[in-house]
């Protein structure tokens, strides 16, 4: 199992690299989009099953460092790994 | 008099920090990220630069670095501390000051001549100023955009917690155009721009900035 980490900057925080990117979007004719935030996925691997325990483990590990509750909001939660691929022989 | 300078990877501006300390009469003691000892300093700085190839965010994992734990615990009793820029972000993450640098509005990196108002005299970094002094120093960055919540920025106005604010348009969408800001016991101060830059004509944009060392050099004198 991973736990997945997303880190978007709060609402009211302004998002220069989200405007940035809207701005190419509509140069590109992608004129449906009318607005675009931009934040960070973590996908952390961890030993054993993902408990209650390992998720409020990194819950601390996020507001701790991946995160800053100053200007970020973030969520935890677990997903299963995917598939790693088996070199054909 | 001993100053220290901290060195993380990616440090840029520790010999310019350093070299400002001297220029101001005292001593700089060169200190390294990963070792928690002071070696007895007076005040520190922590210069700019992309400590830990500003990986994540700005200074959010130069704030874990050794030499922090020992930065932070003396800090906390008093010790001055400056933070330039890189040093200022890095302050920020440690809590040791409220808010956070993010990118600049304008999402350019700005590099110029920077005009500030000097808006607090009484931390330990500000005392050779005269309060509302106008000085020119460069600002050099690309995440220098000071935001706190509504009720940070009144605290800060109200407790005359703003050290230094930008004059003649704001380069990097810093809320209520602030440059600097001090703890409640004006010992730790950040800043954007670099004063270590304008020590002096020859290498500056003139001698403005040296107030700033001569400041920390008086207040430990005099404590």
């Amino acid at each position: 199992m991973s736990v997945v980490v997303e880190v978007m900057p709060k609402p009211e925080i302004l998002d220069p690299q989200g405007q940035a990117v809207l701005g190419a979007l509509h140069r590109l004719g992608f004129s449906e989009v009318t607005s675009v935030r931009q934040g960070k996925r973590f996908e952390l691997a961890v030993e054993g099953e993902v408990d209650e325990q390992t998720l409020a483990r990194i819950e601390q590990a996020a507001a701790t460092l991946l995160a800053n509750p100053v200007i970020e909001d973030h969520v935890v939660r677990a997903q299963a790994l995917a598939a790693t691929a088996e070199p054909s022989a | 008099m001993r100053v220290g300078v901290v060195t993380f990877p990616g440090s840029l501006d520790d010999g310019d920090a350093a070299r400002a300390v001297r220029h101001a009469g005292g001593e700089p003691v060169a200190l390294w990220h990963g070792e928690d000892d002071l070696r007895g300093v007076d005040a520190v700085i922590l210069p700019g630069g992309f400590s830990y190839g500003d990986y994540l965010r700005c200074g959010a994992i130069a704030r874990f670095a050794p030499v922090m734990r020992s930065v932070v615990d003396r800090a906390r009793a008093g010790l001055p501390v400056l933070g330039i820029c890189n040093g200022f972000q890095i302050l920020c993450e440690a809590h040791l000051l409220p808010g956070a640098l993010i990118r600049n509005d304008a999402r350019t990196f700005v590099c110029r001549d920077q005009a500030l108002r000097v808006e607090t005299t009484t931390t330990a970094w500000t005392s050779s100023y005269q309060p509302g002094q106008r000085i020119v120093v460069p600002l050099k960055s690309g995440e220098g955009g000071y935001v706190a919540d509504g009720a940070t920025l009144d605290r800060l106005e109200g407790e005359g917690r703003v050290v230094v604010r930008y004059l003649e348009g704001n380069p990097n969408g810093s809320m209520h155009d602030i440059a600097g800001v001090a703890s409640e016991d004006g010992r730790v101060v950040g800043l954007m721009p670099h004063p270590e830059h304008a020590i002096e004509p020859l290498t500056g944009p003139g001698g403005d900035g040296l107030g700033f060392f001569t400041s920390v050099l008086a207040s430990v004198a005099t404590v």
